[in-house]
């Protein structure tokens, strides 16, 4: 499809968000907001081990407590078949899902779901978690990967087989899937090298770090129908996920989407909601269930630690001649790691004829993983972009010249084999190389050793399923109305879109992300879609309504469709240039002409455009105490296309500040028990606004061909090069080469000391 | 929460009397941020809760050259870390009541509830400590005086008794050329509890160190003072011998831990740093006093 | 068994009453008992500022104050920013110019805070900034609009 280098009046601009006023106000609802009469509160009693058999329930006092309606427990809940099942576009595996929300047999892990308690008020629900009596059977906990698939391990699903592998093996493991992408002759490759390194990385569980925990508010109607409010990133997902779990129809669940505080891909999933659902079913009244931060962290899904040994060699002119990577991939306590798109994602934006990917997915006693911005990639780019770094110095060449020397383009084939189309990786890198960042010369700080790293990252995004409609309002206005929950600015850049089709400012374009009765199937807020996908869908409406302008316009003049043109907003006649109105004009005469206008669309676009990033990070590190403070940052990206300029930026310094905290401070600290003594903001660290500089961004738009508008999904790649760009940046800094995450000042101190 | 009652008494008189009456059932509520997280936690069960920031005796701050300072236990960070008369003369507790959390927390919390709380890590005990600190106890039955460095028996227990409060600290006026100094480190720029705390206070006579006094946070059960790193500095010229001696014998009495905010070979080496730091630092400021 | 306690207190600028169990914090009063849902719950241990309120003029976090301790206190939320219908507080209008919030649950906590901010020091610098507010936490935006907006609010404020 030919993408024209039009001149966008709309798209390109900076309007004011449509739901600003209501956020900055506090009048925007989000899912902890919303109150029914008649509520009641719901809590959930977690284990307290890390992997142990459950013997016994005593429900008994906890049902007696004054105030207390309802308590559930695993076995409440319908029991579903092994095996995993198509959803839409997902493999889901809905007897693990429905596990992991609550309990049957085994506890998996420390926080994991045993039972749930509804009552009048939420502090009575607490007291009646206290009462609940539960006999355990401890057993030993598996805590990481290497330990998981080493012989002789505890094994946690005792009906767990890999996949993936050439022969299927009968065999217990603590292995789900083996992934494999390899093309050309890996050995070959390594002896033609004149240097190759090798590393091994290790990488500590992190969490989305969403600032609104989990919440969802259910109302189950005695006629069987029920309504879900809840804020999440797929309102779709939601209502197939609860139905398969409570074995009720999918038609018969409306979810409603309230604002969401966050979600990175950690609200893609369902925790909350079908308990909610069952326990209004049982008691007849609405029930609300709040998370609080402990079980966010505990019970929800971070993303895997993991366990990386990369080697990679290159000619003395810069071409690498063979890369080779080995990751395994925590996936909690069900299969489901994204170690899958990390062996897709991690040598991506080079053009290598030999390579060898391995990636495992395994199982460990910590929560079951879920999507994190970009999932998995961060962490092979750890691996892969550190090792470059190395080899460019010991090739003696510049970090970006080496990248640019490898760099994929059109038509060089991906690792997973599919060749690329027109991408924006080599005009990152010349930017980069350009930036005033990057020629500057690195301040001096007293006291601190400073350095400078380069790296970068690749992201597919995604295309998936989305339903729009574009009404004309009697004012000609407009309403564009999608199934997107919004995260990021969405819903203004869908306005911005139709605005830019129907010729009207952002501002008389009224967005709305609507409930699961009132529009069409959309698939989740994530994957860096819903510009690219959802904005497709409503540029398809928008110009199904711009045709039947034109068919009530000619109406109207008594010429035939073709001989109406639609621009700028006006309607104008080819054959009588007398005759022209503009869309406000025209909507107020639309019963005359032939009927209201709704345009509306249903899409599952094929032309999903990849994202690209190089970023420079600048370090101070004391080296007496190991911390390190980010002095400048800059992020690189093609964008495709930049509807909303100012949220794209705030994508790129959002996933820049969570790649940040990765690098340098996050992680899920186990005791040697399985149980995390950080579950809270205390000592979960993320950055706080003091912790990182402003954030530079360029912006690159090579636009995506596959899409009317150019546009690329941004959202995802930012968070994928942060941690080797400031391990690289420590390495010229300190002269040692950090290898696990995070960073943290006493790791830099023993590196320091290691050293000496 | 565990349901509990609520009391703010006015007086001290009325405030004795009542935790006469609830003894171990009640606890002060002075800031509420650590309190009310323990209580969400199920750490503690208070069943009366004695708000005791109305009663005068327990927000005083008022300095007397001759006798020192007396800083009510309810005075809150923000208004210690405002007060010029701190910022003066103890410039090392002023910065340890100012590094207690964010904004939000500084506005609430106070050293007596710092203190009270009983942690090993807290910010400052070890200015305390450093300063001389004394910690005057109150009952229905009397007054009773603890030093800063006996008050935290082991993490999360005080030397308060049933029926106890603490109302106010003394600190001895600053002599000449005398200053103090605190500091902690923490991986992130704010907001974390001190990987390794250290207070130290000095007092030159030119160029030799007549007095010191060097306090430690979160690297034993307890907050500690180090006698024999203080012992160190004293009746030496304060240079970077004597200070490097002085970080090595305060290294021999850490005894720390290794958790999710350090490990035992970090902190060891971090109280070496800090006690460098913080002494070349108090010494500079007493210089100039 | 505790009972209900009343409290009497002004909530943006109007004298009010509620009843509370001593258990409830201030936070649950706003939202629960007062249906003000502006501040939000984050952490519920003081560590992400998401329930910053103002009280007496000084911000913090209304998950560590008991509802019975704002008895004849004066309170400030995110509800009273807005000086009358349509007119917005120059902090919020620059937070929506600057694009200072994405998906805006931390927002009205940093609102709160900065005001509080730029009551005590009108012209503060950025790293004065990033550190009044370093109580907040922020996932999305990593801060950056964020402080730009209140400096510019700031700057509006003073009429320059």
């Amino acid at each position: 499809m030919e993408v024209q280098e039009a001149k966008f009046k709309v798209i390109g601009t900076r309007p004011i968000r449509h739901d600003g006023v209501d956020k900055v106000t506090g009048r925007a609802r989000y899912g902890a907001d919303i109150s029914l009469p008649g509520m009641l509160h719901a809590k959930v009693l977690r284990s307290p081990h890390a992997h142990a058999r459950i013997k016994s329930i005593d429900t008994s006092a906890a049902q007696a407590l004054p105030g207390v309606k309802a308590v559930i427990t695993g076995n409440d809940l319908p029991d579903l078949a092994a095996g995993a099942q198509q959803m839409g576009e997902m493999v889901i595996n809905p007897r693990y899902l429905s596990l992991n929300i609550l309990a049957k047999d085994k506890a998996l892990y420390n926080g994991h779901a045993i039972a749930a308690v509804a009552a009048t008020s939420p502090h009575i629900a607490e007291e009646a978690l206290n009462l609940i009596k539960v006999e355990y059977e401890v057993l030993p906990p598996v805590l990481h990967v290497n330990k998981a698939m080493a012989a002789g391990a505890t094994i946690l699903l005792s009906e767990l087989r890999t996949s993936g592998e050439p022969e299927k093996s009968d065999q217990e493991t603590n292995v789900a899937t083996h992934v494999r992408f390899a093309r050309g002759d890996l050995e070959a490759g390594f002896k033609a090298a004149d240097a190759v390194v090798e590393h091994e990385f290790d990488t500590s569980m992190v969490h989305q770090g969403y600032i609104e925990p989990h919440n969802a508010v259910a109302q189950y109607n005695a006629d069987g129908h029920s309504t879900v409010w809840v804020s999440t990133q797929g309102t779709f997902s939601v209502r197939e996920l609860c139905a398969h779990i409570l074995q009720m129809p999918v038609g018969n669940i409306k979810v409603v989407p309230a604002e969401i505080g966050g979600g990175f891909g950690g609200k893609t999933t369902v925790y909350l909601e079908p308990l909610a659902l069952f326990l209004s079913k049982k008691t007849a009244k609405p029930v609300k269930m709040i998370m609080s931060r402990t079980e966010v962290l505990k019970a929800t899904g971070p993303t895997s630690g993991s366990f990386i040994r990369c080697k990679i060699g290159a000619k003395k002119d810069g071409t690498i001649t063979a890369a080779q990577i080995w990751m395994a991939y925590e996936a909690g306590a069900f299969p489901g790691s994204p170690v899958g798109a990390g062996c897709m994602t991690v040598f991506a934006p080079y053009a290598l004829e030999n390579l060898q990917i391995d990636g495992y997915d395994v199982v460990v006693n910590k929560p079951k993983t879920c999507a994190y911005r970009a999932p998995g990639a961060t962490n092979a780019a750890f691996a892969a972009e550190t090792v470059l770094d190395e080899l460019a110095e010991k090739l003696s060449l510049d970090p970006l010249e080496f990248r640019r020397i490898n760099g994929a383009k059109e038509g060089t084939a991906q690792p997973a084999g599919p060749q690329f189309r027109r991408i924006g990786f080599l005009e990152t890198l010349e930017a980069a190389k350009n930036s005033e960042h990057y020629k500057s010369s690195l301040p001096k700080v007293a006291g601190k050793l400073v350095g400078r790293g380069v790296a970068s990252g690749f992201w597919f995004n995604a295309g998936f399923q989305s339903s729009a409609t574009v009404s004309i309002n009697g004012d000609g206005t407009a309403n564009v109305v999608t199934g997107s929950p919004d995260i990021g600015g969405s819903r203004a850049s869908c306005a911005m879109i139709a605005a830019e089709v129907l010729g009207l400012k952002a501002e008389q374009v009224n967005p709305v992300v609507a409930d699961t009765d009132s529009i069409g199937h959309t698939d989740v807020t994530g994957g860096s879609r819903v510009t690219f996908a959802t904005g497709y869908a409503v540029y398809d409406a928008a110009q199904s309504a711009v045709k039947q302008l034109r068919e009530r316009a000619a109406t109207l003049w008594k010429v035939k469709p073709e001989d109406v043109v639609y621009q700028d907003g006006v309607v104008s006649c080819t054959t009588n240039g007398q005759e022209s109105m503009s869309l406000k004009q025209l909507a107020g005469r639309l019963a005359r002409a032939g009927g209201p206008v709704t345009g509306s669309a249903a899409v599952n676009p094929r032309g999903v455009g990849p994202a690209f990033a190089t970023q420079i990070a600048d370090v101070a590190v004391d080296p007496e105490t190991g911390k390190v403070d980010i002095l400048r940052f800059t992020a690189v990206q093609d964008v495709g296309k930049a509807v909303h300029p100012s949220y794209v930026e705030g994508q790129i310094h959002g996933g820049v500040s969570q790649g940040i905290g990765w690098a340098l401070n996050e992680e899920y600290y186990y005791d040697e028990n399985g149980i995390m003594r950080n579950s809270g903001f205390l000592d979960y660290r993320m950055p706080t606004c003091l912790d990182l500089p402003m954030i530079e961004t360029v912006l690159i738009e090579v636009a995506n061909p596959g899409h009317p508008i150019g546009i690329r999904g941004v959202g995802e790649v930012p968070i994928v090069p942060p941690p080797a760009a400031i391990a690289n940046a420590l390495y010229r800094a300190l002269g040692v080469r950090l290898t696990e995450l995070p960073m943290s000042p006493p790791k830099v101190v023993k590196a320091l000391m290691e050293k000496k | 929460m565990q349901a509990f009652t609520y009391e703010a008494p006015q007086s001290l008189d009325q405030a004795l009397s009542l935790f006469a009456n609830v003894g171990e059932k009640g606890r002060a509520l002075i800031g509420g941020t650590d309190i009310l997280i323990q209580m969400r936690a199920g750490v503690r069960r208070p069943e009366v809760i004695v708000d005791l920031k109305s009663i005068p005796e327990l927000q005083i701050l008022a300095f007397d050259p001759q006798t020192g300072l007396r800083l009510g236990a309810a005075v809150s960070s923000c208004r210690i870390m405002e007060d010029k008369m701190m910022q003066d003369k103890y410039p090392g507790l002023t910065e340890a009541a100012g590094l207690i959390g964010s904004v939000q927390i500084k506005n609430r919390c106070s050293v007596g509830g710092n203190l009270c709380n009983g942690s090993p890590a807290a910010d400052t005990p070890p200015a305390l400590i450093a300063l001389g600190a004394e910690c005057i106890i109150a009952s229905a039955k009397g007054t009773r005086t603890v030093k800063a460095e006996d008050f935290i028996l082991s993490p999360g227990r005080t030397v308060l008794q049933p029926g106890e409060i603490l109302i106010e600290f003394r600190i001895p006026a600053p002599k000449p050329h005398s200053s103090d100094c605190y500091q902690r480190f923490i991986p992130r720029n704010e907001m974390d509890i001190a990987v390794v705390g250290v207070g130290a206070a000095v007092t030159l006579n030119g160029d030799t160190c007549t007095a010191a006094r060097i306090g430690l946070g979160a690297v034993a059960a307890t907050p500690l003072l180090a006698k024999a790193a203080s012992e160190a500095l004293v009746g030496k010229p304060l240079n970077d011998q004597s200070i490097a001696a002085a970080a090595a014998a305060a290294q021999k009495i850490a005894t720390p831990i290794t958790d999710m905010r350090g490990t035992e070979e970090y902190r060891t080496h971090m109280v070496g740093v800090l006690t460098r730091r913080v002494v070349k630092e108090a010494a500079e400021r007493a210089r100039n006093k | 068994m505790a009972g209900k306690v009343h409290v009497e207190t002004t909530l943006n600028g109007e004298q009010i009453e509620f009843l509370c169990e001593p258990r409830q914090s201030l936070l649950e009063v706003l939202r629960d008992v007062l249906g003000f849902t502006g501040a939000k719950e984050g952490c519920l241990t003081g560590d992400c500022g998401a329930c910053s309120v103002i009280i007496d003029g000084r911000v913090a976090c209304s998950c560590l104050v008991l509802g019975p301790e704002v008895q004849s206190k004066t309170l400030e939320t995110v509800e009273g920013l807005a000086t009358s219908g349509d007119k917005l507080h120059p902090l919020q209008q620059k937070f929506l110019e600057h694009a200072a919030l994405q998906c805006g649950i931390c927002t009205p906590g940093f609102l709160v805070a900065a005001k509080a901010l730029l009551d005590r020091n009108p012209n503060p610098t950025e790293h004065e900034v990033r550190f009044g507010l370093a109580g907040n936490l922020c996932r999305c935006t990593g801060y950056d609009k964020i402080v730009r907006a209140v400096m510019d609010a700031a700057a509006v404020m003073q009429g320059r």
